[in-house]
């Protein structure tokens, strides 16, 4: 009788254990590669060691406008959001996602150094938690370039020197700071050199002087085609898109590492989730963004770890089996002459000098 | 005499039905009953286009003049800036400093403050910054106690002690704005009344002149393209005709992306056709041809996807043509060209109207094409739209942008119906 019981009893647990471990979460990010990188270094592990399904939305490009959809019509279906962190300032100042402690909300390192250390500079706003470190740089077609490879970002301006188109993003965004940086204003002052009204002409007038050699990409997989098909001597792109193209599709491609600029993609936590959503969301984030999980995102994909103790454990590309350290943003060989995008310019300036970038490529 | 005796019943009153009631009672309730069963029966469609399309879209045009997060934010600041005048060069007094920082300190609890941000600084560069840092301080004030703010504002940020400041807040202070119009053709909302925008800031009404004149330039090519293939698929035996129509079809069984991103492998500088252009000589190596990214790119590449949609109607209003009409015209003396101008293509003219409706409504809002193949000449006003929904998250904007679209293609229409009738439009 009491076996029965106990057997019962145990029968019940396991049950309600069972439909806690059923769960699911929607979890969003960019797609492609990204995706794969993180369904394979955060993803996988954490089913295996909670049973939760993840559902993945490839929709982080549209992610802030329809976070806002989503909050309007008060049915918010998504649990944990990949964003860059200028769109998790943004949504932070909207209250589309929710602030978090990183020193209780997030692992400490393996030595004990709290997330909040561990992160450091790159906890740009209380809502995100960065996940890795990317940079926006240049390409080069190694057999279009003639004898003398760029190796300076102002190779970009100098079409006389490197006939031939080169690609940009059809935004204000770096090219901005591009086109001062080549007109020879110092790195320190350019973006009070930006706010003024002279400053900004100043950089339309450089980024004219190439107007009819650039081909505008609005997608991030459109430079590394164009080099593909040789449309373009050089393009900007994220350094991953350039890793894909030079080792895993071996095009006559190299990188220009000069002046790259860096820049954040991490997670955010939407508000408006139910208590046991979010202490399911607040679950994976403590799993995903641990040192060691950061560390093996790189074996997939070439964007450097958001925190400094996730860098000594970057090793081998799990396909290709090359050291992927060397081609981390962050490595000193790349990281000689860096530019860090200034979130706080950009959230002010973005809508002004966007119009006048677009009323100048329209001209 | 039986003629006598037979009366006709004496009509005094309303003709009657079987039953006794009145005959265009019982008739208006027999009309009654069909129209409700018929609503009923389309009910289900009704209610499903009334909440997925109406509703949604209306409130998303409404978003083009709504402006209450200014006054639901700050609402004593807005009061006390009724009195005060933005022309006077002078700044507020205390009162409405007092006010701002009661309001602000509710805001920041609400975490309100820096939506307002973002909203004023669409108007004026940095004020999203200024509300988020000065919130972080504002947050630490008593809204009692630590009066007066007016030194303790400018302490916080200089822009506090600006005219500039207050002076947008109070422009843009109303319930319900025209301001998000304004904006859409290139103009803005000020103090002293609307005003147009720095010459290097416009760029919308361009847009808007592009798209309606690309789009109607992709029409007529539409026509011209459609309808000599609509005619050779109306006038074969029907299975050559059918083959032909399925090849019509058939780009609509491919996607839109694939098709598109065909042509940039077709047209780019190192694409097939400038590639056979240099092998034959006829162009040299080093002066390609420009043909993709630019209008020519949007208006082959649209030209290509809505083809289908111009061919199809033409096809069906040809089909109906009886071909002895024109064989009448040949032998009471016409030419080829006069049976063909005088009297097959005036009987076509409905199914050129269709075709050219659909293509042209269709283009005037497609953004993908022109944002994959348009470079910077040969976007629309819908790839500005877009930015602003999902980019810039200027919804107001969008809103308005979309609502002159709206009204520009139906302005187009009822001139159409005017000029061409809309009865003279046939699908088939």
């Amino acid at each position: 009788m009491k076996m029965t019981k106990t057997l019962l009893a145990s029968t019940a647990l396991a049950a309600i254990a069972g439909g806690a471990m059923a769960q699911e979460m929607t979890i969003v990010s960019w797609g492609g590669a990204y995706s794969k990188s993180q369904l394979r270094a955060y993803h996988e592990p954490y089913t295996a060691k909670t049973g939760v399904t993840i559902i993945n939305d490839d929709s982080s490009a549209e992610a802030v406008a329809k976070l806002r959809a989503m909050n309007e019509a008060g049915n918010v279906t998504w649990d944990v959001v990949d964003v860059v962190a200028a769109d998790a300032i943004r949504l932070c100042d909207e209250g589309l996602a929710m602030e978090i402690d990183p020193d209780t909300q997030l692992a400490a390192a393996p030595d004990g150094t709290p997330a909040s250390e561990d992160f450091g500079d790159l906890l740009v706003s209380p809502c995100f938690i960065p996940q890795i470190v990317y940079s926006t740089t240049f390409g080069y077609r190694t057999d279009l370039v003639g004898a003398t490879p760029p190796t300076d970002v102002c190779a970009v301006f100098d079409t006389e020197t490197y006939p031939g188109k080169r690609s940009l993003e059809k935004r204000p965004i770096n090219n901005m700071e591009w086109a001062l940086i080549c007109d020879g204003v110092a790195k320190d002052d350019v973006y009070s050199v930006l706010e003024t009204e002279e400053g900004q002409n100043q950089a339309l007038a450089k980024l004219d002087t190439i107007r009819d050699d650039v081909i505008w990409w609005s997608a991030g997989a459109d430079t590394p085609q164009l080099l593909a098909d040789g449309e373009v001597v050089m393009g900007s792109t994220y350094n991953g898109r350039l890793f894909s193209v030079i080792e895993e599709q071996d095009q006559p491609v190299a990188m220009l590492w000069d002046a790259q600029v860096f820049d954040l993609d991490g997670w955010i936590i939407p508000t408006g989730l139910s208590e046991e959503r979010q202490a399911q969301a607040l679950d994976y984030i403590m799993f995903a963004t641990d040192t060691q999980r950061l560390a093996d995102q790189a074996k997939y994909i070439s964007y450097g770890p958001a925190r400094a103790s996730s860098a000594p454990l970057v090793g081998q590309h799990a396909d290709l089996g090359i050291d992927m350290a060397p081609h981390m943003p962050t490595d000193p060989e790349n990281a000689k002459n860096t530019f860090l995008y200034n979130y706080e310019f950009w959230a002010d300036y973005r809508d002004d000098i966007d119009a006048k970038f677009q009323a100048w490529l329209a001209q | 005499m039986a003629d006598a005796t037979y009366s006709a019943p004496v009509q005094s009153g309303p003709m009657l039905a079987a039953d006794g009631t009145p005959l265009k009672q019982s008739l208006a309730r027999s009309l009654r009953n069909q129209k409700l069963r018929a609503l009923a029966l389309i009910a289900p469609l009704l209610i499903f286009v009334l909440f997925s399309f109406v509703i949604p879209i209306g409130n998303m045009l409404f978003k083009s003049v709504e402006n209450d997060i200014v006054s639901n934010t700050l609402p004593r600041t807005v009061i006390a800036l009724q009195d005060w005048d933005a022309q006077s060069g002078e700044l507020p007094d205390e009162p409405l400093y007092a006010a701002f920082v009661a309001d602000m300190v509710e805001a920041v609890a609400a975490k309100q403050h820096t939506r307002l941000g973002t909203r004023l600084n669409y108007e004026q560069t940095g004020m999203s910054s200024l509300f988020r840092k000065s919130g972080r301080q504002i947050r630490r004030l008593e809204p009692v106690e630590d009066a007066p703010f007016k030194d303790k504002l400018i302490d916080i940020d200089e822009d506090w002690g600006k005219v500039e400041t207050w002076s947008v807040i109070k422009t843009h202070s109303v319930r319900i704005t025209n301001g998000y119009f304004l904006n859409a053709v290139d103009m803005q909302r000020t103090p002293e009344g609307a005003q147009a925008q720095p010459e290097d800031r416009q760029i919308l009404v361009k847009l808007f002149v592009r798209t309606l004149i690309m789009s109607l330039a992709i029409t007529a090519s539409c026509i011209l393209l459609g309808y000599p293939i609509a005619w050779i698929i109306a006038n074969n035996p029907a299975r050559i005709g059918n083959l032909l129509l399925i090849l019509v079809l058939l780009p609509f069984w491919t996607s839109l992306l694939v098709r598109t991103s065909a042509w940039i492998v077709m047209l780019q500088q190192q694409g097939v056709v400038n590639e056979i252009l240099v092998w034959l000589n006829v162009v040299a190596d080093d002066a390609r041809l420009v043909m993709i990214r630019n209008e020519i790119g949007t208006i082959v590449a649209m030209t290509h996807i809505l083809l289908p949609f111009m061919i199809l109607p033409m096809y069906s209003v040809m089909q109906t043509i009886n071909p002895s009409y024109l064989r009448a015209a040949k032998s009471l003396g016409a030419t080829n060209f006069t049976a063909f101008w005088r009297v097959y293509f005036p009987l076509t003219v409905p199914g050129i109207g269709a075709g050219s409706i659909l293509v042209f409504i269709l283009a005037i809002g497609y953004y993908i094409t022109p944002e994959i193949v348009g470079g910077t000449s040969g976007i629309f006003i819908s790839n500005r739209i877009a930015f602003h929904i999902s980019s810039s998250l200027n919804w107001g904007l969008a809103a308005a942008l979309a609502s002159i679209l709206l009204a520009a293609v139906l302005i187009l229409y009822w001139a159409y119906d005017k000029i061409v009738g809309i009865d003279n439009v046939k699908l088939g």
